[in-house]
């Protein structure tokens, strides 16, 4: 449904800017939850933006569902990593998931429906009167995902949503992006730096290359669902994917290394 | 305690009481003054200088420093005009307002409105470009209308920058409107003291100073506690998390 | 990409010629009396200012305003140290000191010329009064919210006490003595104007007056033009000495750490 054809991306003008992305090429399929990772500063955010519509493409296309995204589309849902600047502060937590509601739409009796199950389903109803800076970063995140459910899109695309949280926390948050896709039937576009967790939630992993970057690698995870912190993690061919990913994004920060030694390369 | 040793410096005439009277007589005279609607009246007219001032100003410079703000080529067209003319005492004008107004209601509040704007565009201004390029990603992301965008991102980020815009402006209307009332005799609490004065009744000058003083107090309360409760949500107001 | 910051320059310096282009073709042609042609003004301009009427109004203005402000600036710091380290006497002077800088200072006008007569003492003494408050309220914020290890580095390398006051805690309470000092100057400007334009026989603000009550129009803009200019300089002139002194206090301050 999400389709990306030959898709750069230049920053700045034609002779001195840089070039981030290069001829990206893949698709996004219906109910999957995809995986996209990357040594860092590979321009994973530059793509994630791209699908989002939130920047437009140097050249290429990006499409859904046949149409081209010239802007946010309202198939897309964004959980940012950032929650406490992407979280209103003024906002109440209730408001902060009503808000892109937009009252044209959606009628005020559906709306409340609408904030009440998503907070429902990331444990936050006690919640909803507070405001955001008075969780932890954890329950914040988990706003900022009820956020996304409750504008019911097709796709949720989330930018290294838990790369700011301790362990434990992101291991809870992870099996609740697998229960939210299958509540809600959601497509979900994944962006980490972590490997672990890129094959854990993943129906698909996509390796991307150092920068400019691009698909290097793609990877079908067949572990069983429902999936475990513990068992899934022990199961041979986790490790076996993972080592993958681990070998893949290593040659790449290699290769960026002798870039910045030797530019002329 | 200071209270009490100017007291004994104006009793024991070490300070002449022509120039300081003792605060217990000003005390006295001020009450006595009370007692008349003339005094009220000061109040009132001086008052509805300050909010006229302070509205107008408001009404021009919000929207004004939203547009500015909101757009990079307005925000540089507009800058050298805005950076000369901000710091342009507005005093200056009084002989312009002696010539185009009537020593009346109307002279104060234009010094108090040309005043108060500049502090309060700039402020608002700075708000406006100040806001987080995450707040405004996340809105564009859910596809929410301008008009919402306005009103429930742009504005609240900006509040505390307006908060501050317009406390300054109060403070810059009040003492706008008092000149305007010594200087150009308009009624409200400046003539009363310039008459005091003219009529040689010291106490009562004072009186209606300490008036003036208690009014930019109260003002300033007034002011900080708006404050206080329009900004709970923000982290200058909450001291800890995050 | 270029292109567009071609325009936003062009924007820059178009505007203000734009507006002052609009300002001479409509003070021709609308020819009303209170807004004379904009050529006529600069002719005042150039007759009064330059420098005709500097020796005679410009220099007593200036003058009087810096003497005020250097005057609220010396006494502004010392008693703001003082408070700032005394903790019973900031608690006892606090209020007074709240109110009379919420003491709208034209007010107090009124009162100076009453206690002090008309000349330029009094008015040294009524622009130095008014500005005073907001430098010793910064200096006396920024001398007792020094950090307490700050201080008892100073001490326990037995730095003298003036030492340690030049070199540590007035760098420190800098930049709040900077803010205040900032309110302070447009009030100064304020004070110099009106103080003039009631009562004294030269000045910029005697200037202008008179030529509104004589109805010599262009003078009048020509001195409100003046006005503008030098609140404009000044303004600048401080920004850059606060730069220079604030820059050189954080460079000494990220040495030390």
């Amino acid at each position: 449904m999400l389709k990306l054809e030959g898709v750069s991306k230049r920053y700045g003008d034609e002779n001195t800017g840089v070039l981030a992305v290069r001829d990206l090429t893949f698709e996004i399929g219906e109910g999957e939850v995809v995986t996209v990772v990357g040594p860092s500063g590979c321009g994973k955010t530059t793509i994630l933006k791209l699908m989002a519509g939130l920047l437009a493409p140097s050249s290429g296309a990006v499409t859904i569902d046949g149409r081209p995204l010239v802007k946010p589309p309202l198939e897309i849902a964004l959980v940012f990593q950032d929650y406490s600047a992407s979280l209103y502060p003024w906002m109440r937590v209730a408001e902060n998931v009503r808000f892109p509601l937009d009252p044209k739409r959606v009628s005020s009796a559906e709306a409340t429906g609408r904030v009440e199950r998503a907070l429902e389903s990331v444990g936050l109803t006690r919640f909803a009167d507070s405001y955001p800076w008075q969780l932890s970063g954890g329950m914040q995140q988990r706003v900022a995902i009820a956020r996304g459910i409750a504008y019911q899109p097709k796709i949720l695309l989330m930018d290294e949503p838990f790369g700011a949280l301790d362990a434990q926390t992101r291991a809870e948050l992870e099996d609740l992006v697998m229960r939210v896709r299958d509540e809600f039937g959601v497509t979900i576009v994944f962006v980490t730096h972590d490997i672990d967790e890129s094959v854990y939630i993943a129906d698909r992993v996509l390796i991307m290359g150092p920068r400019p970057t691009y698909v290097e690698q793609e990877l079908v995870v067949g572990l069983p669902h429902p999936r475990d912190q513990i068992t899934s993690k022990e199961d041979p061919s986790f490790a076996h994917l993972r080592g993958i990913v681990y070998r893949s994004i290593r040659e790449s920060t290699q290769a960026m290394a002798s870039v910045a030694k030797d530019p002329e390369r | 305690m200071v209270l009490a040793v100017i007291e004994l410096a104006a009793r024991t005439e070490l300070i002449p009481s022509r120039f300081l009277p003792p605060p217990t007589a000003v005390a006295v005279r001020i009450v006595a003054e009370a007692a008349q609607g003339r005094f009220w009246l000061a109040i009132v007219d001086t008052l509805a200088g300050w909010a006229l001032g302070l509205g107008i100003a408001a009404l021009i410079a919000i929207p004004a420093g939203i547009l500015i703000g909101s757009s990079e080529f307005v925000y540089r067209a507009t800058r050298p005009i805005i950076e000369f003319l901000r710091p342009v005492p507005s005093v200056a004008l009084i002989p312009l307002v002696f010539l185009l107004f009537s020593p009346s209601l109307e002279g104060k509040v234009f010094l108090a409105v040309f005043a108060a704007t500049w502090p309060l565009l700039v402020q608002t201004q700075y708000g406006i470009r100040n806001v987080l390029p995450l707040q405004l990603d996340t809105a564009r992301s859910f596809q929410i209308s301008r008009h919402r965008v306005i009103f429930r991102v742009l504005l609240p980020s900006a509040l505390p920058y307006l908060a501050t815009g317009l406390r300054i402006a109060s403070t810059v209307s009040l003492i706008l409107v008092i000149t305007g009332e010594i200087v150009l005799g308009a009624p409200g609490i400046g003539k009363a003291i310039n008459e005091a004065r003219e009529g040689a009744a010291v106490e009562l000058m004072y009186g209606y100073v300490l008036i003036a003083g208690m009014l930019g107090v109260m003002l300033n309360a007034v002011f900080a506690g708006v404050e206080r409760r329009a900004l709970h949500w923000h982290a200058s107001q909450r001291g800890t998390t995050t | 990409m270029s292109g567009r910051r071609i325009g936003l320059v062009a924007a820059e310096i178009l505007t203000p010629v734009l507006l002052l282009a609009a300002i001479a073709i409509w003070t021709n042609t609308a020819s009303s009396f209170y807004f004379p042609p904009l050529q006529e003004i600069g002719e005042a301009f150039a007759e009064n200012w330059l420098f005709a009427r500097v020796a005679s109004d410009v220099l007593p203005s200036l003058f009087r305003l810096l003497a005020g402000f250097l005057t609220a600036a010396v006494l502004g710091v010392a008693l703001g140290v003082l408070l700032g380290r005394v903790a019973w006497l900031r608690r006892q002077a606090s209020p007074v000191i709240e109110f009379l800088r919420a003491v709208p200072p034209p007010a107090l006008l009124p009162f100076t010329i009453i206690a002090l007569g008309v000349e330029s003492p009094a008015k040294i003494a009524l622009i130095a009064f008014v500005c005073v408050w907001p430098i010793l309220l910064g200096t006396m914020d920024g001398i007792a919210g020094i950090d307490l290890t700050q201080r008892d580095t100073g001490r326990s390398f037995q730095i003298r006490a003036m030492r340690s006051l030049f070199r540590v805690e007035l760098p420190a309470a800098s930049p709040q003595i900077f803010a205040g000092m900032r309110t302070s100057l447009p009030l100064a400007i304020i004070l110099m104007v009106i103080s003039e334009m009631v009562g004294a026989t030269d000045g910029i603000g005697y200037f202008v007056v008179q030529s509104q009550r004589t109805f010599a129009l262009p003078d009048m803009w020509s001195g409100i033009i003046l006005l503008g200019i030098l609140g404009y300089l000044l303004n600048l002139l401080f920004s850059l000495i606060e730069g220079r002194v604030l820059a050189w206090h954080r460079g000494a301050r990220e040495q030390t750490r």
